[in-house]
C-alpha cells in the first residue's frame, strides 16, 4: 500500500513536470513580450506548437539514418528522468536515490551527446557548426556544473538531492560565501545549458546564434516536437534544481500527506513563476555575446565553482 | 585441500602462459599455411578463457589464500617465482579477458592481414608475456617477463614495417621500452637494498627509509608511467599502438598499459608499505595533467587509431588520480575512503580494458571496410556498416562516461572519492584535490566532445571518399567480439554493485580495508559510503529511460501522425555541392582547439586568400605545436644529435693522438684515485 501511494507521488511528479514544462517556457515568452510592450501570444502557445508539430507529417533527410530518427525520443527520456529525479514539490520520493546529482548532470550530457551526434547525421554545415559549438560549450559547462555540485555536496554532506535540500531547509546552515558563489556559477551554466541569452538566442534560427537551433535544424514534425519538448523539461529542471537548493521554502518533507504537498506544489509553482520572471527580465536586458566570449563566461562560471569547493575544503564553515 | 586448490590456482595459470608459449612456437612452424591464423587464433581464444575462468574463481573464491610457485629457472640462487594472489588474479581477468576477445576478434580480422607470419609468432607470446608479468613474484623474473612484453609488442608494431612511420614507431617504442626498463631496473635495485634479495616477498618484509621510497616513487613513475603513457611519458604510444594490427592495438591500448599499472599498484602500494602522502600529490598531479594533455591531444588528432591511443592517454590519467587519491587517503589511514579511490581506479581499469578494445576493434573493421584511417575521408559509414556503427557508438558513450554505461560508474566512483577529502588534514592536498576534480570533470566533459567527434565524423554525414562509399560491414566473427565488449560495457554500467564486490578482496589485500559489500543493498544500487550521502543505481537509470522512450514512441505512434517523407536535405537556399564541404574532424575541433589550443598547442589558423580577381584556391592551414615533443623531445635528441656530432672526430684520429688521449685518461684516473682516498 505504501509502495504504491510512493509510486503514485512519483508518478505525479513526472507528470506534473510534462505538464508544467511547456507552461513555464510560454510564462517567459509572455513576459519578455510585455516587457517589449509586445502583446504576445498566449501562455498556452507553446502546447498548441507541439500539437501542431505532433500532428504534422515529419520530412526526414534523404541521408539521415536511424541514429537520427532515435535521438529525439532518446533525448526527451533521458531529460524527462533527470527532470523527474529532480526534487519539486517533494523530497525523498520514491526513486531519488537512483541517481543523485552527478548522475543527473551526466544523463544531460548523454542527451546532449545525441543531440550532438543528430546534429552531424545528415552532413550539412548546419548540424556540424551546431554540434562543434554545443560540444565546445558543455565541454566548459560541465565541469563547472560539477564543481557547483562539489559545493552543494560539501556543505550537505551529500550528493543526494533530496538530502540537500532537507538539509539547505533547515535553519542552521545560513549564509554561506561557499553556496552564494555556487548560486551564481549555477545561473551562469544554467543560462549557457538552456541555450539562452547571452550565450544562445533560443527565438531565431540566423546565422548569429548557430548553436542549439542550428542543431536540430533538421528536425521536423513529431521529431521537433520531442526535441522541443525535450528543451522546456531542462528549462524547468535547472529551475527546478536551483530552487530546491537554494530556495528550499515550503518543500514538504517525504511522507508527510496531500495537504503539505499542495502546499509544496504551490510553493513550487510560485517559484517556477518568479524564476521565470526574472528569466525574462535578464534575456531582455542583455544582449547575445559572440560565440568566442561564451568560454570566458563560462570560465569565470567555472573558477567561482573552483573558488567556492576550494573555500569549503579549506574549512567547512565557509 | 584449500592449499592444494590454491595451488592449483597458480599451476593452472602457468600452464596456460606454457600453452600461449606453445602455441607461439607453433606459430612459428606453421605461419605460411593457409590455416595458421585461424588455428592460433583458436588456440589464444580458449587458453585464455581457461585463464580467465581460472583467475575469476580464484578471485571469487573468499577462502584462497595466495598460492604461489617456484621453478627452478632464472637466477640460480633464487628460481623463479611466481604468486597469484587478488591483485594479480584481478589483473589476469583484464589480460585474459582482453586477449580472448582479441583472439576472437582476430579469427575473423586476421583474414586481411598480408604478413600473417610476421603477427601470428608474436601474438600469442604477448599474451604469455603480459601474464608472466602480473605472475611474477620476484624482481628479477618481473623484469625479464616485461622486457619479453615489450619485445613481443615491439615486433607486433613492427608487422607492417614498410608502411610509412611505423619505422619510426617502432624506434620510439624500443628507446622508450629500454628507458623504462632501466628506470625499473634501478627501483628494484633500490628495494632490494644491499642485502640483495629480490624475491617479492623479502622485498615486502624489509623496512624502506623515506629517502628509498621517494626514489622509487619517482622511479616507478618513470619506468610504469612510460610503458602506461604518462604525460610527458607518452610520446611512444600514439606512434605505436596505431602501428600495430588492430587486435593488437586494442591489446597494447586496453591491456599493455593495464599490465603498467598493476606494476605501480604491486610495486608502490604492495611492495614499499604505507606511502607517504607527499607521494600521492605528485601522483595526482601528473594523473590530471595526463587526463587533461591526453584528451586535448585527442581532439585535435585525425588519424582514428591514434586518436584512441590519445584517449587512452586521458584514460591511464583518470586511473592514476584515482590511484593518488587513494594514496592520499591511505598515508591519513582513512581506509574506507582509500578503499574507494582504490575500487574506482581498478574499475576504471576493468571498464578502459572493455571500451577501449571495443573501439580499437571498430576502427579495425573501419580500416578493413575502407582501408582509411583519416577521419576526415570516412563518414556516412553508418549506413554501408550498421553494426559497426551501433557497436562503436555503445563504446564511444561508455567512454565519455555517460549513464547507463559503465564509464560512467568508475567516474562517479571518483567523484566521490574527492568529495571525501576535505578531511584530509595537509594543506597541499585540500588546495590541490578540487583542482584535481576540476580538471577530472574537464577531461570527462572534452571526452564527450571528443567522441561525438570521432563517432560523428566517421561514421555520420555523407562520405568524403569513393572508400567511404564503397565500405562493406565486416565479418560476423570480428562483429561477435565487439558485441560482447558492448554488452560488457553495458552490464558493468547496470550491474556495478558485482563488479564492486568482486573487487573489494583485491583492496582488502592492499588497504585492508574495502568497500561496503554492494550485494546487500535494495534493488541493486550502489553505496560507496550510506545510502543518505550517495547512491546511484544504473539498472533502474537504464529501465527508466527505456520505459519513457518507448512510451513517448508508443504515444506519439499511436495517438500522433506517423507519417514519414524523405526529402533533400534543407540547405538554406545553398545545398552543399560536395561532401567535402560537411564539417571535418579539423573544423569540428576548431571552437576547441581555439579555446584550449591556443593556449596548449600554440594552435593557429592561417587563411590564405587569392587577390580579387585571381582564381587560385583559398588555403587554409593549422598550424600545432606538441609542447611536449619540442619542449622536452627534440632538444635531448638534438643536444644527443651534437655530442655525437662533436665525438665523430674522435673516430679519426691518427694513432699518436689516440696513445696520448689514452695516457691522458690513465693519468687522469691515476690522479682521481689518489685525491679520492
Amino acid at each position: 500500500m505504501v509502495v504504491i501511494s510512493d509510486i503514485l507521488v512519483q508518478g505525479l511528479q513526472m507528470l506534473m513536470v510534462l505538464l508544467l514544462a511547456p507552461l513555464l517556457t510560454g510564462f517567459v515568452r509572455k513576459v519578455k513580450a510585455r516587457l517589449l510592450r509586445r502583446r504576445g501570444p498566449s501562455m498556452l502557445q507553446p502546447y498548441r506548437d507541439l500539437l501542431r508539430l505532433l500532428r504534422k507529417e515529419v520530412v526526414l533527410a534523404d541521408n539521415a539514418s536511424w541514429l537520427f530518427r532515435v535521438t529525439p525520443y532518446v533525448t526527451f527520456a533521458a531529460i524527462w528522468v533527470a527532470a523527474a529525479l529532480v526534487p519539486t514539490f517533494a523530497t525523498g520520493l520514491l526513486f531519488n536515490w537512483t541517481a543523485d546529482l552527478i548522475a543527473i548532470v551526466a544523463l544531460l550530457g548523454s542527451a546532449r551527446f545525441f543531440l550532438a551526434l543528430a546534429g552531424m547525421d545528415v552532413g550539412t554545415s548546419f548540424g556540424g557548426i551546431g554540434s562543434s559549438r554545443e560540444v565546445m560549450i558543455a565541454a566548459l559547462a560541465e565541469p563547472a556544473m560539477l564543481l557547483i555540485v562539489f559545493c552543494m555536496a560539501l556543505v550537505a554532506g551529500s550528493t543526494q538531492l533530496s538530502t540537500v535540500a532537507n538539509m539547505l531547509a533547515s535553519s542552521y546552515v545560513g549564509l554561506r560565501v561557499s553556496l552564494g558563489m555556487a548560486l551564481v556559477a549555477l545561473i551562469m551554466v544554467a543560462l549557457a545549458e538552456n541555450a539562452r541569452i547571452p550565450v544562445d538566442n533560443p527565438s531565431t534560427h540566423l546565422e548569429l546564434t548557430m548553436v542549439h537551433e542550428a542543431m536540430i535544424l533538421e528536425y521536423s514534425g513529431r521529431h521537433l516536437a520531442m526535441l522541443e519538448f525535450g528543451a522546456f523539461l531542462k528549462l524547468l529542471l535547472y529551475i527546478s534544481l536551483t530552487a530546491c537548493v537554494f530556495v528550499p521554502w515550503k518543500i514538504a518533507l517525504f511522507g508527510t500527506g496531500p495537504l503539505a504537498y499542495a502546499v509544496g506544489a504551490g510553493a513550487y509553482i510560485v517559484k517556477l513563476a518568479v524564476a521565470g520572471f526574472l528569466l525574462a527580465l535578464f534575456e531582455t536586458a542583455t544582449a547575445k555575446m559572440r560565440v568566442f566570449r561564451v568560454p570566458q563566461f563560462l570560465g569565470a562560471a567555472l573558477m567561482l565553482g573552483l573558488l567556492g569547493t576550494l573555500l569549503l575544503f579549506v574549512s567547512r564553515s565557509f | 585441500m584449500i592449499a592444494a586448490a590454491a595451488m592449483s590456482a597458480v599451476v593452472l595459470q602457468m600452464w596456460c602462459v606454457a600453452a600461449l608459449l606453445a602455441t607461439a612456437a607453433l606459430a612459428i612452424l606453421l605461419s605460411h599455411r593457409e590455416i595458421s591464423s585461424a588455428l592460433v587464433y583458436g588456440a589464444t581464444s580458449v587458453i585464455c578463457l581457461v585463464a580467465l575462468f581460472g583467475s575469476i574463481r580464484f578471485l571469487l573464491s573468499d577462502t584462497a589464500g595466495p598460492s604461489g610457485l617456484v621453478l627452478p629457472v632464472g637466477l640460480p640462487w633464487l628460481g623463479a617465482h611466481f604468486r597469484l594472489d587478488a591483485l594479480a588474479s584481478f589483473f589476469l581477468v583484464v589480460v585474459n579477458l582482453g586477449g580472448a576477445a582479441a583472439s576472437l576478434y582476430g579469427l575473423g580480422y586476421g583474414h586481411h592481414e598480408p604478413a600473417p607470419q610476421r603477427v601470428l609468432p608474436f601474438f600469442p607470446a604477448f599474451l604469455a608475456g603480459m601474464n608472466l608479468v602480473v605472475l611474477a613474484d620476484d624482481a628479477f623474473s618481473y623484469l625479464l617477463c616485461w622486457e619479453f612484453m615489450s619485445l613481443a609488442s615491439w615486433a607486433l608494431v613492427m608487422a607492417h614495417h614498410r608502411d610509412a612511420g611505423n619505422a619510426r614507431a617502432g624506434y620510439v617504442y624500443l628507446v622508450m621500452a629500454s628507458f623504462g626498463t632501466l628506470t625499473l631496473l634501478l627501483a628494484f635495485g633500490l628495494l632490494a637494498g644491499p642485502a640483495g634479495d629480490y624475491g617479492f616477498a623479502a622485498i615486502r618484509a624489509a623496512p624502506h627509509t623515506p629517502y628509498v621510497a621517494s626514489l622509487v616513487l619517482i622511479l616507478m613513475l618513470l619506468g610504469a608511467g612510460s610503458k602506461a603513457g604518462l604525460v610527458p611519458l607518452h610520446v611512444w604510444l600514439p606512434l605505436a599502438h596505431p602501428a600495430a594490427p588492430s587486435h593488437v592495438s586494442a591489446l597494447m591500448s586496453g591491456v599493455m598499459t593495464k599490465v603498467a599499472i598493476y606494476g605501480f599498484i604491486r610495486v608502490i602500494f604492495d611492495l614499499l608499505g604505507p606511502p607517504a602522502w607527499s607521494a600521492s600529490v605528485i601522483v595526482l598531479f601528473l594523473g590530471s595533467i595526463t587526463a587533461v594533455m591526453g584528451i586535448l591531444y585527442a581532439m585535435m588528432e585525425k588519424d582514428l587509431k591514434r586518436l584512441l591511443a590519445y584517449s587512452t592517454i586521458e584514460n591511464i590519467g583518470i586511473i592514476f588520480v584515482s590511484l593518488g587519491l587513494a594514496l592520499a587517503f591511505q598515508a591519513n589511514g582513512m581506509k574506507l575512503a582509500a578503499a574507494l579511490a582504490f575500487t574506482a581506479a581498478l574499475f576504471h581499469v576493468l571498464n578502459h580494458s572493455f571500451f577501449k578494445s571495443l573501439l580499437f576493434f571498430g576502427a579495425g573493421a573501419v580500416l578493413t571496410a575502407t582501408g582509411e584511417r583519416d577521419i576526415d575521408k570516412l563518414g556516412g559509414l553508418i549506413h554501408r556498416m550498421p553494426l559497426t556503427s551501433f557497436v562503436f557508438l555503445v563504446g564511444c558513450v561508455a567512454i565519455s562516461a555517460l549513464p547507463p554505461f559503465n564509464g560512467f560508474v568508475s567516474e562517479w566512483l571518483m567523484f566521490q572519492a574527492v568529495l571525501q577529502s576535505p578531511d584530509l588534514p595537509q594543506w597541499a592536498l585540500k588546495v590541490m584535490v578540487p583542482a584535481v576534480g576540476a580538471l577530472l570533470a574537464l577531461a570527462a566533459a572534452l571526452a564527450a566532445a571528443c567522441f561525438v567527434r570521432a563517432f560523428g565524423i566517421t561514421f555520420l554525414g555523407r562520405p568524403r571518399s569513393l572508400a567511404a562509399e564503397a565500405a562493406e560491414e565486416v565479418d560476423r566473427t570480428s562483429l561477435s567480439a565487439m558485441f560482447i565488449l558492448a554488452a560488457l560495457c553495458l552490464l558493468a554500467g547496470i550491474l556495478p554493485g558485482l563488479v564492486i564486490d568482486a573487487l573489494s578482496p583485491v583492496a582488502t589485500e592492499i588497504l585492508g580495508g574495502h568497500m561496503p559489500i554492494q550485494a546487500n543493498e535494495a534493488w541493486l544500487s550502489i553505496v560507496p559510503i550510506a545510502e543518505s550521502r550517495s547512491s546511484y543505481n544504473g539498472l533502474l537509470v537504464m529501465v527508466f529511460i527505456a520505459v519513457s522512450a518507448s512510451s513517448a514512441v508508443f504515444v506519439i505512434h499511436r495517438f500522433a501522425s506517423r507519417a514519414l517523407r524523405r526529402a533533400p536535405a534543407w540547405g538554406c537556399g545553398f545545398s552543399d555541392p560536395t561532401p567535402a564541404a560537411q564539417y571535418s574532424g579539423a573544423s569540428f575541433a576548431q571552437p576547441i582547439r581555439r579555446v584550449f589550443g591556443t593556449l596548449v598547442f600554440y594552435a593557429r589558423d592561417h587563411v590564405e586568400m587569392p587577390a580579387p580577381g585571381d582564381v587560385g584556391p583559398a588555403r587554409f592551414k593549422i598550424e600545432l605545436h606538441d609542447p611536449v615533443w619540442e619542449g622536452i623531445y627534440a632538444p635531448i635528441a638534438n643536444a644527443i644529435g651534437y655530442i655525437a656530432d662533436r665525438l665523430n672526430r674522435l673516430q679519426f684520429l691518427t694513432i699518436r693522438s689516440y696513445l696520448s688521449l689514452v695516457f691522458a685518461t690513465l693519468v687522469t684516473l691515476l690522479l682521481v684515485l689518489a685525491i679520492w682516498s
